[in-house]
């Protein structure tokens, strides 16, 4: 509502979150001795792209696990990312359209 | 103090007046009277402390804190006290009451009998918002943001970015106190977690996008359930609203509410010119953009998009319908209202002015409910039938129940796995070679939810398409509306 001085006081619409600035993960210098993740949203030809990913990593004797989510639509289940997190020291994640 | 209305009473009679009533003129005697009979007596005045003037004035309460919560409709007003709390109450003026109340006989004498009470200043119209602020506005727990004395309210909300794009009514304390009135349920109640934030929802942050939408308090129930069915795992919101394809929540209104509160199922359902209409479905899609932080070119990554992500919503025509309507297809009892919400485009329309028979008909629609998405895709898109009465008319006359149309359509629209296969008619998208010598049907059970609606004239009906169906991508939700 109005006030004498002429402003106007508007409840905050928002999830009023405040902003997370989140770090990102440091990066390995080398992939060499590292279990590598590979996880596929189920998108069309999404495999493709991580097939050749995989051929790639076995030329280097890097070990591969593949994961797939069970729908590219919604985000990865919470048993999953565990999984994941358990099993793999890097995770590669293929979007595709 | 009294817990229930958060104001210091005195023990014994407590009576509120104002000098701007011709009631609690007359009986200023009588407040004298007991005054003298060693009633212990307090009077509030709501106008002017020296009165009344007899007893040598009153407490001031002319900022009306005190009548504001005790929640007075009339002066003069006569509480009995214990302990701080009140006990009973009586209004106006009427002797025999009054004497029993107090304990003391004779009151009065001289003064007509009975005499009605006058308006509490805390009802007057041009101060019961401000009131309201004052006094009630410290249950809201949203963040208050000052703007700015030379800025316009409505581009500093643009600004904020807490825009769709059209001017949104600001969220004033007053209007989210008023749209709050629209519902019994308490503001800090969590009706939903919001994607893709995952950000808690109150009933109040509901309202205050509610007042932004340009809703009237009446909408608040549909609007809350609408966002409590868009914020479950099966209508998966987050994902309708991350994907590329250009779907948005379609919000069904069915029941006694929707004519309640004026919503249109006739001409031009789908289009402009109604309030209800427009403002619920553009208040969930406000939630889903404040609360949730859903904002396109962001999580919101459609290619194209569809002017129902503004709004889309609508009530089904029940009564001049054929067919039971959705909700109490999907287990709403008959006489509850509930909102359906689907995962849906906007709407393409569906022409056929010859067919007289159901079979014909029915094929027409077939044709056209194969093309949704891509001619050469089955499955993997729901699609809603929108049919309007005048080719419901057509059923109606020949007793075709909704089943029957429905299980007619499944049948036309198995599709040959020769006609869908990638290359087939000289087209590259379809499905794999494998599936040459299959046959699959359009759309999977479930996935064609079929509706009434629309003005009585015009030989047209309409195919909302959907998004990817079911458990990969996005189900029908229903939602009894509450109050």
């Amino acid at each position: 509502m109005t006030s004498i001085t002429g402003t106007v006081t508007v409840l905050d619409p928002t999830g009023e979150q405040k902003a997370v600035h989140s770090a990102l993960a440091e990066r390995d210098a080398s992939l060499d001795g590292k279990v590598i993740g590979l996880l596929d949203i189920t998108k069309a030809r999404g495999d493709v792209f991580l097939d050749r990913l995989e051929e790639r990593c076995a030329d280097r004797r890097w070990e591969v696990r593949r994961f797939a989510k069970p729908t590219f639509t919604k985000p990865a289940p919470a048993d999953l990312r565990y999984e994941i997190s358990q099993q793999c020291d890097v995770v590669i994640e293929a979007l595709a359209d | 103090m009294d817990a229930v209305t958060g104001v210091e009473l005195p023990d014994g009679i407590v009576a509120v007046v104002k000098r701007d009533c011709p009631t609690c003129t007359l009986v200023e005697p009588v407040l004298v009277q007991l005054r003298a009979a060693g009633v212990p007596l307090t009077v509030y005045s709501q106008d002017d402390p020296t009165f009344p003037d007899q007893l040598g004035g009153a407490l001031d309460d002319s900022d009306l804190e005190v009548s504001w919560h005790l929640d007075l409709d009339t002066v003069p007003t006569v509480l009995r006290v214990d302990g701080g709390r009140e006990t009973e109450r009586i209004v106006g003026w009427a002797r025999e009451q009054w004497e029993e109340f107090t304990g003391v006989a004779g009151l009065g004498p001289g003064l007509p009998a009975w005499r009605p009470g006058c308006g509490s200043r805390t009802q007057d119209p041009l101060l019961v918002d401000e009131l309201r602020v004052r006094f009630s506005g410290s249950i809201l727990r949203s963040r208050r943001i000052d703007l700015a004395a030379l800025e316009d309210p409505i581009e500093a909300l643009f600004e904020r970015g807490w825009s769709d794009g059209l001017p949104v009514v600001p969220p004033t304390e007053d209007r989210v106190l008023r749209m709050l009135d629209g519902t019994t349920r308490a503001p800090d109640e969590i009706i939903a977690v919001v994607p893709p934030d995952l950000v808690e929802c109150s009933v109040e942050k509901v309202a205050v996008n509610a007042v932004m939408a340009g809703c009237r308090p009446e909408y608040l129930p549909v609007v809350l359930a609408a966002v409590e069915a868009a914020c479950t795992d099966e209508f998966n919101m987050h994902g309708l609203l991350a994907t590329t394809w250009m779907s948005g929540p379609v919000v069904i209104v069915n029941g006694p509410i929707a004519t309640r509160i004026g919503m249109n199922s006739g001409h031009n359902a789908f289009g402009q010119g109604n309030r209800a209409n427009a403002t619920i479905g553009r208040a969930l899609q406000l939630v889903v953009r404040n609360v949730g932080g859903g904002r396109p070119g962001e999580i919101d990554r459609a290619t194209l998009g569809n002017p129902g992500k503004y709004t889309f919503c609508f009530a089904e025509a029940e009564a001049t319908s054929p067919w039971e309507s959705l909700a109490v297809e999907r287990g709403v009892a008959e006489g509850t209202s509930a909102v359906t919400l689907f995962a849906g485009e906007g709407p393409r329309c569906l022409v056929d002015q010859l067919s007289r028979t159901p079979e014909s008909l029915a094929r027409s629609f077939a044709a056209c409910l194969r093309t949704v998405a891509h001619p050469k895709l089955p499955i993997a898109f729901d699609a809603m039938l929108v049919v309007s009465p005048e080719h419901a008319r057509v059923f109606r006359d020949t007793d075709w129940s909704k089943g029957r149309l429905r299980s007619e359509l499944d049948e036309l629209l198995q599709l040959a796995g020769a006609d869908i296969v990638r290359g087939a008619g000289g087209i590259e998208e379809g499905l794999p070679e494998a599936f040459g010598e299959a046959t699959l049907p359009k759309f999977r059970a479930g996935g064609m939810p079929i509706v009434h609606v629309g003005g009585t004239a015009g030989l047209f009906s309409a195919i909302i398409g959907g998004w990817a169906s079911g458990a990969v991508g996005s189900e029908l939700v229903t939602r009894e509306v509450g109050t």
